[in-house]
Formats: C-alpha cells, sequence, structure tokens
C-alpha cells in the first residue's frame, strides 16, 4: 500500500500565508504559552507547544526527523513577556518551514528573548495593564455599577492584549528572521512612554474617586485620609527596596484588626 | 461550612488563579473582577465590587514582571470577595477583616506559584530524553500537566484559605471595637498609600509624568468634591 501524503504536511512556500486552521491552533495555543513555565527552561517548553501545528506543515508532516529535530530545538530555553513571544512564534515558524540552517535559528532565537522581554515588560505591565486597572478604578469612582467597570477592564484590556498576540504572529510570520525591522514599530517605540503618560493621569484621576466611593457618604474624615495617603505614599517610595508595600499593608491592617478586636 | 457550599468557590479560585500566568492571562484574575465574581457568586456582586476596588489599589504594586516572584492575587480575591460580600450590610471591619484575608492568600499565594515552577521544572528534567527528541507527547503533556497543576493548586488554596480565614473574619467581626467609618477609612488609606507609591514606582522615569499626574489629582479631587 502506497502512502499518500496528507494536505497538512505539504510545504508551505517562502511567500505563502500560514493556513487559517494552523493559525488559530497557534493563536489558541499562544494563551497557554506559559502553561508549564518553570525555572529552567522559562518559557521554552511553551514555545514548542505553540509551534507544534505550524511544524506539522514540514515536509512528510509528524514522523520525521526534520519535524523531531525542529520541534526539539524550539523546545529549549527562551525567555519573552508573553504576549509577544508571539513574534517569536511566528518569526520561528516562518524560519523553520523556510529550511533555514539550524545554527541560524538558535542564534536568532537567542537574540530574540532581550528585545521581546524589555519592550512588552514596558508596553504591558507598566503601561497598558495599569492604565486600564487605573481608567476602570475612575468609572468606579464615578459611580459606575459593576458591569460597566468589570466590562471596561476586560474589553478594554483585552482589545490590547488579543490585539498584540495577533499582531505579534502575523508580524513575525511576514518578516520571518528579517523581524527585529518590525520592532521598530511606533506602538513598541513610543507606546510605552505615550501609554505611562495617559497612565499617570488617570492614576490622578481614579485614586481620590475611588477612595471617595470605597469610605461612602459622610466623607467627612476625607481630608485627614488624604493627607494620610500622601505621606504613606511617602513612606512607601522611601522603604522600596526594603520591604514591598503589599507586605507593609498586611502588617498595619493586622495591627489595626488586633487593636480593633483586643482593647 | 460543607463541602458543597466550598466548591464553587474553589473552582472560580482555581480558574481565576490559573489566569494569573498559565491561561489565558486575561486579567480575569486581577482583583476587580475576581473579587466581583466571588461576590455574584454570594448574591453581592456590587460587594465583590467594593472589595475588588480596594485590592486593586494595593495590586497595581505588584505587576507580573518576568521571572520575578509576586503575589497571585486571582484565588486571593476570591478569598477576599467571597469574606466580604458574606457581610452584605457591610458592618465595622468587615472590608478590614476581607482585605486582610485576601493579603495573607495572596501572600500564601505567591509561594504556592514558586512551588509549582519548580515542580514544572521537575517534570521538564524527568522527561529531558523526550524534550531532546522533540517528542510531540511530551510536550505537550507537560503543557497540559502544569496548567492542571496550576487549577488544582488555585482552587486547593481557595478552598483552604475559606474555609480557615471566613470562620476567624466572622469571629472578629463579632469582637469589633472600632467605629465602621474608621476601620474603612484605615482600609482605604492604606490601599491608596501602596497605590500612590506603585505609581511612582511605574511612572517616575516617564518624561512628563509627574505632571499628568498632578493634572490628574486636581480633576479628580474636583470630581471629589463636587460629586
Amino acid at each position: 500500500m502506497s502512502a499518500q501524503p496528507a494536505p497538512a504536511t505539504t510545504p508551505v512556500s517562502r511567500t505563502a500565508a500560514l493556513p487559517l486552521r494552523t493559525r488559530l491552533a497557534i493563536l489558541f495555543r499562544l494563551l497557554a504559552i506559559q502553561g508549564s513555565w518553570n525555572y529552567e527552561i522559562l518559557l521554552g517548553n511553551g514555545i514548542g507547544f505553540c509551534m507544534e501545528p505550524a511544524l506539522r506543515l514540514l515536509p512528510g508532516g509528524l514522523h520525521t526527523p526534520a519535524f523531531h529535530e525542529a520541534l526539539a530545538r524550539e523546545s529549549r530555553y527562551f525567555n519573552a513577556h508573553p504576549y509577544l513571544a508571539s513574534v517569536a512564534v511566528g518569526a520561528l515558524a516562518r524560519a523553520e518551514l523556510d529550511g533555514e540552517p539550524a545554527d541560524r535559528i538558535e542564534r536568532f532565537r537567542t537574540a530574540l528573548c532581550g528585545p521581546l522581554g524589555s519592550v512588552g515588560d514596558r508596553l504591558v505591565w507598566a503601561g497598558w495593564l495599569p492604565f486600564c486597572s487605573l481608567a476602570s478604578l475612575a468609572l468606579f469612582g464615578l459611580g459606575m455599577g459593576t458591569g460597566w467597570v468589570v466590562g471596561f477592564f476586560l474589553v478594554a484590556y483585552n482589545i490590547g492584549h488579543l490585539g498584540l498576540r495577533i499582531w505579534g504572529l502575523n508580524t513575525g510570520w511576514r518578516h520571518g528572521l528579517k523581524v527585529a525591522t518590525a520592532l521598530g514599530n511606533p506602538v513598541l517605540r513610543r507606546g510605552p512612554q505615550q501609554i505611562g503618560r495617559v497612565a499617570a493621569l488617570a492614576t490622578g484621576v481614579a485614586i481620590p474617586l475611588a477612595l471617595g466611593r470605597i469610605i461612602g457618604p459622610g466623607r467627612n474624615l476625607i481630608g485627614i485620609v488624604l493627607i494620610c495617603i500622601a505621606l504613606g505614599s511617602l513612606l512607601i517610595v522611601r522603604v522600596q527596596g526594603k520591604i514591598e508595600g503589599w507586605r507593609l499593608s498586611l502588617l498595619v491592617l493586622a495591627a489595626f484588626a488586633l487593636f480593633s478586636v483586643i482593647r | 461550612m460543607n463541602f458543597l457550599e466550598l466548591l464553587p468557590i474553589a473552582l472560580l479560585g482555581g480558574v481565576l488563579g490559573l489566569d494569573v500566568v498559565s491561561f489565558p492571562q486575561a486579567m480575569i484574575s486581577r482583583p476587580l473582577v475576581a473579587a466581583t465574581a466571588a461576590g455574584a457568586l454570594i448574591g453581592q456582586a456590587a460587594s465583590g465590587l467594593l472589595v475588588g476596588a480596594a485590592l486593586e489599589l494595593i495590586a497595581l504594586e505588584t505587576l507580573p514582571f518576568g521571572a520575578s516572584r509576586y503575589p497571585e492575587w486571582g484565588s486571593a480575591a476570591v478569598v477576599g470577595g467571597a469574606i466580604f460580600a458574606e457581610n452584605p450590610s457591610h458592618p465595622a471591619g468587615a472590608m478590614e477583616m476581607a482585605v486582610l484575608c485576601a493579603l495573607a492568600t495572596t501572600w500564601v499565594g505567591g509561594w504556592t506559584m514558586v512551588k509549582l515552577r519548580q515542580r514544572n521544572a521537575v517534570w521538564a528534567a524527568q522527561h529531558r530524553s523526550g524534550l531532546d527528541a522533540g517528542a510531540r507527547g511530551t510536550i505537550i503533556s507537560l503543557q497540559l500537566r502544569g496548567m492542571t497543576a496550576d487549577f488544582v493548586r488555585g482552587a486547593i488554596l481557595t478552598a483552604i484559605a475559606y474555609a480557615l480565614l471566613a470562620p476567624v473574619s466572622r469571629a472578629a467581626l463579632g469582637a469589633w471595637t472600632v467605629d465602621a467609618r474608621v476601620s474603612r477609612c484605615v482600609v482605604v488609606a492604606t490601599a491608596a498609600s501602596v497605590a500612590g507609591g506603585a505609581a511612582w514606582k511605574i511612572f517616575h522615569s516617564t518624561a512628563g509624568a509627574r505632571w499628568f499626574f498632578f493634572s490628574g489629582l486636581v480633576a479628580g479631587l474636583f470630581l471629589l468634591l463636587v460629586k
């Protein structure tokens, strides 16, 4: 019986688009890229896990030495921001399917780690996430209902989150080993600064409004609370590096609870 | 508290604990969302949102940068949201105890995440030959095992924390002596101080950010006064 090559094993040409089914499979797996995150290979296994649907398109498909070699190569140590790792997945998938030499892929893989980590941290963790969180707190402080506050946060945040993952995969696939040029995108270069400014504005608006709503009616204590917040913030900035603010707040609240119960 | 009462809270804690890192990182684990979801489960979504907002202010300080160790807010906010929502009349100390319980849980949660990451490394080492051979089954099973373990971690953490801390909170509220408004002001002042410190940490290196912050503060205070 002669083996017929399955459609999924047809090699993808240099100019072809990634098949939609493969693209969707990769995008879904990208949501779980940190599923086995660990202190030894960090995201490594996740990168292999996400690229596996694309590697099935290598000539011969699943059960070939080329597939196993590529999967082993892509499952080694890797570190990047989880959302921007999609750029690496797209670019590496392109490189593997284009049949680039293994040593070139490995050098490229190593070079990608740093930029994808630092850009993602500044853009998402220090920009988009605090902005969405603070804007939602401002809406909460303005008296918006539960659905509006939570809905705004989830929709706004995930437009950025999913948009970045989709953009990353498409950009990586389109540019392959030349993806470094795409990382000069204005959103990635200037975005963190711009989002940082807007998030700083949102911080200023959100904190007084949110505390006003949490304290509730009868705000004659609000002036004292604001002075305490200013002093508390200064203290937290001063002790930065010695103790984290959340641990300090745990100590303060535990001491106050004890005082309230045993006095 | 029986198993059937605990189960929905534990499952919610598992799902939201999973979101923190493993899947899908859509930030449904942020306290604003997680505490509201826990409150909704008890039938008091608005109470959940109230304590979620206080916790969100504190959580601004602990963003999940790289391989750093940070507290786990998903399961913790479920515990805090559920404990606060148990008291819909918001008696004196209710928010204080809910935030305190959430902070204690988030501390333990951060430790369990480190342990899980170490366990993931052990599993990866045990399957080194499969990884080196590019075995598809090994790579997929490691990923699924890590996510399952993370879900179980979050669910067990939530169940234990809620089962232990909810009675402690009830007992403390029974003996609470400080005025309700003063108690709440202490929580808010503490949470907002952490948020203020976090904002400085995040934005102080951004050019012009302090002017944006002060402009926002003036606008925020004005809106607070005219509301």
